[in-house]
């Protein structure tokens, strides 16, 4: 009896088996199907005047909207997700799902990230990669040539372009220029400065700030990229992560000292107590292009007067070469399943390219039509004191070369180990390697090789 | 049957000795079990509690008054409920603020340090679920013979004498159910920490349960086999402790 039952329970096995083994088959031969040379890549059947979904985060959703408004003909369902902001995963995790159920996919994505480009340009599972190669005859070679120069780089793999860029976020030093002039201060250009007027304020002003370190993004994008402090590092599939490199040690004491005395804050710059607490204390800070109307423009963020606050070249450590990081700045992707290819590039290039986009872009625009728009636009409405456009521009032209886009985000650890570390009271040199144990281990669990 | 092959292949236990030498599995399991231990025993002690002092109201419309306002919370189900939960936990925006500062905690970040997230789930687990065990639990209070109570205070027993000694014992098949299905429900913690990950932008980290992983196992490294190992981890642990449940308190003992 025993007998019998494992032997049909075996035979449920075997069926189960080759039921899987022909449909992994299938997925394979749907995978490979015929390349359509138009696009440079299988297209799904094309249906004409069929409803493109697009998704954005709450920022992008006007852009998404005035699209609608001023193309009627082209049937648009948009949908809010969380943009994947600070590295949540939710492109990917999203789309993984799809992959499995082999449809339902998004005709266009919007991703706050800069390295989706690792995995979607990827095929997973036997599944066709998510984003669309756009320069295989897709998209025009005289629109993609108005980007900025290397403004699709991390979403190039292989010479093919996966990703269209919605907005540079070079980072700049933004400053008060009414507080400088009441304490009689002047804009800081060095690292050393900087850490030398936080001391000053401590002692003169204290309560007035220099920024805060509460944000994973401003953690590491701001601070430890422009610091060109080597710890996120990325070379052909190594990865390293170097905290004893002498900027790594430098920037590390730099944030420790001006948190100790108070310069810098631990309040998020999205959270209701900075706004209440900081919108009339911020002094300097530096901080991505897209501050411009994330926070001070923004009624429900800082919302400063005009000609309050202004931009300035961003800080270098002195004597040595002048860069400076980069937060994001978003990137657009099209579909591969797309059933209405013509659709998604109609609004990709409304998105990306059009005046609307550019006076919608809450940063600046990295098509570089639209980039200018976006800037003489923010020049004449003077809101901004100081060359804004000037120093802007200097910064789109000097974001550091050396930090890696691997397939996961740096902002995870920082949030998962620094940011607690420091509501417990401790320093970042207190939790230094225990923060680089982090990185590395999410490196080695997504595959890369570890130094 | 995914967790033992890889790519259709039989590769035997790969994928567990995979999972287990993950630098995220171990914490993961010390935290559930931290927070199943907690929740399990705070949920049958007060539900309990609380069970027998409803019963032992003798207002009816008190009565059936608190039964419902227990019951409420309840019917807020899953991540609706751990929305609401935010809010009391954001010092910056709670309306028991003053509670959280007593104990030391002045920004979200600190609510919500690592420590502290056991207590903080159990206290979310236990707000939307107790009410209805309490439920439960009344029924089987009400279930013992009016003869049994009669005959125990006639013999000189004290409310607290006839919980302990008649109650309780009484209700111990309704204690071990509760216990079966609520570590069923707590070994699969992911809500809660799922959206409190969420709104910390990553404080609360992504793959703080043993569920939680699984899921990055399954979607985020497109690594199916290696998630459905740990879930059926999960369920054998989860059945060796309910199966420990079942025997001693005598779920399936007939009198």
């Amino acid at each position: 009896m025993a007998g019998q039952h494992r032997r049909s329970t075996a035979r449920i096995l075997a069926t189960a088996t080759a039921a899987l083994t022909v449909a992994a088959l299938a997925g394979c031969a749907g995978g490979s199907g015929g390349v359509n040379s138009d696009y440079g890549f299988a297209t799904a059947d094309q249906e004409d005047g069929s409803t493109i979904t697009v998704w954005v985060d709450a920022a992008r959703e006007p852009v998404a909207k005035a699209f609608e408004e001023a193309n009627p003909d082209v049937p648009i369902s948009i949908e809010t997700y969380d943009g994947n902001a600070g590295g949540s995963g939710s492109f990917q995790t999203k789309v993984a799902l799809f992959d499995q159920s082999g449809e339902g996919w998004p005709d266009v994505v919007f991703s706050t990230q800069t390295n989706d480009a690792s995995w979607a340009a990827k095929e997973t599972n036997g599944v066709q990669a998510f984003a669309a190669p756009l320069n295989k005859g897709y998209f025009s070679d005289d629109f993609l040539a108005g980007f900025t120069d290397g403004a699709n780089d991390p979403m190039t793999v292989d010479g093919s372009v996966y990703g269209l860029r919605n907005d540079l976020a070079p980072v700049v030093l933004w400053y008060n220029q009414k507080l400088l002039d009441e304490f009689g201060y002047e804009i800081p250009t060095t690292w050393e400065e900087y850490e030398a007027m936080g001391e000053k304020l401590a002692a003169e002003h204290p309560g007035y700030i220099l920024g805060s370190i509460g944000d994973s993004f401003v953690g590491t994008y701001v601070y430890y990229w422009g610091a060109q402090a080597p710890i996120f590092a990325l070379d052909g599939n190594t990865f390293s992560s170097d905290f004893d490199d002498p900027y790594s040690v430098a920037m590390t004491e730099m944030l420790d000292s001006m948190a100790a005395n108070g310069s810098l804050v631990q309040d998020s710059v999205f959270s209701a107590p900075f706004v209440e607490n900081y919108s009339d204390k911020i002094v300097a800070m530096p901080g991505p292009a897209w501050y411009a109307g994330a926070l001070f423009q923004n009624p429900d963020s800082v919302n400063a007067e005009p000609g309050t606050f202004g931009a300035a070249d961003p800080l270098y450590w002195e004597g040595e070469d002048e860069v400076t990081g980069n937060v994001g700045g978003g990137v657009w992707y099209a579909s591969s399943h797309s059933k209405n290819l013509a659709a998604v590039e109609t609004f990709l290039e409304f998105a990306t390219s059009s005046e609307e986009s550019a006076e919608l872009n809450s940063g600046l625009p990295a098509y570089d039509e639209a980039a200018s728009t976006w800037l003489d636009g923010q020049a004449a409405s003077g809101f901004f004191a100081g060359d804004f456009k000037a120093a802007v521009q200097k910064a789109s032209g000097s974001v550091w070369g050396g930090w890696g886009f691997p397939s996961f985000s740096p902002e995870t650890a920082y949030a998962a180990v620094v940011v607690p570390a420091l509501a417990e009271g401790k320093t970042i040199a207190d939790v230094v390697p225990e923060w680089q144990e982090q990185i590395l281990n999410e490196a080695q669990v997504q595959g890369y090789t570890v130094e | 049957m995914l967790a033992f092959t890889k790519n259709g292949a039989f590769v035997g236990i790969d994928n567990f000795v995979k999972v287990f030498a993950d630098y995220r599995f171990w914490p993961a399991v010390q935290h559930v079990a931290l927070f199943v231990a907690i929740w399990l025993v705070s949920l049958t002690l007060l539900v309990v509690l609380l069970a027998l002092l409803v019963h032992a109201i003798r207002v009816r419309w008190l009565s059936s008054v608190s039964r419902f306002l227990f019951y409420i919370p309840g019917a807020l189900a899953g991540a609706s409920s751990v929305m609401l939960w935010l809010f009391l936990l954001d010092p910056a925006v709670s309306p028991v603020a003053g509670i959280l500062q007593l104990f030391g905690f002045e920004t979200f970040v600190q609510t919500v340090s690592i420590d502290n997230l056991p207590v903080i789930f159990t206290l979310i687990a236990f707000w939307a679920g107790a009410g209805g065990w309490i439920i439960i639990m009344y029924g089987a209070l009400n279930n013992i013979p009016v003869e049994v109570m009669e005959a125990a205070r006639i013999d000189g027993a004290g409310p607290i004498g006839t919980a302990w000694h008649i109650q309780i014992p009484l209700m111990r098949k309704w204690i071990s159910y509760m216990a079966v299905m609520s570590l069923a429900a707590g070994t699969q913690l992911f809500v809660e920490p799922r959206v409190l990950s969420q709104a910390s932008k990553g404080v609360v980290p992504p793959d703080y349960s043993l569920n939680q992983l699984a899921y990055l196992f399954a979607f985020r490294q497109n690594d199916f086999n290696g998630s459905a190992a740990i879930s059926l981890l999960l369920l054998v642990v989860a059945a060796g402790l309910s199966a420990l449940f079942v025997f001693r308190g005598g779920l399936f003992e007939r009198e």
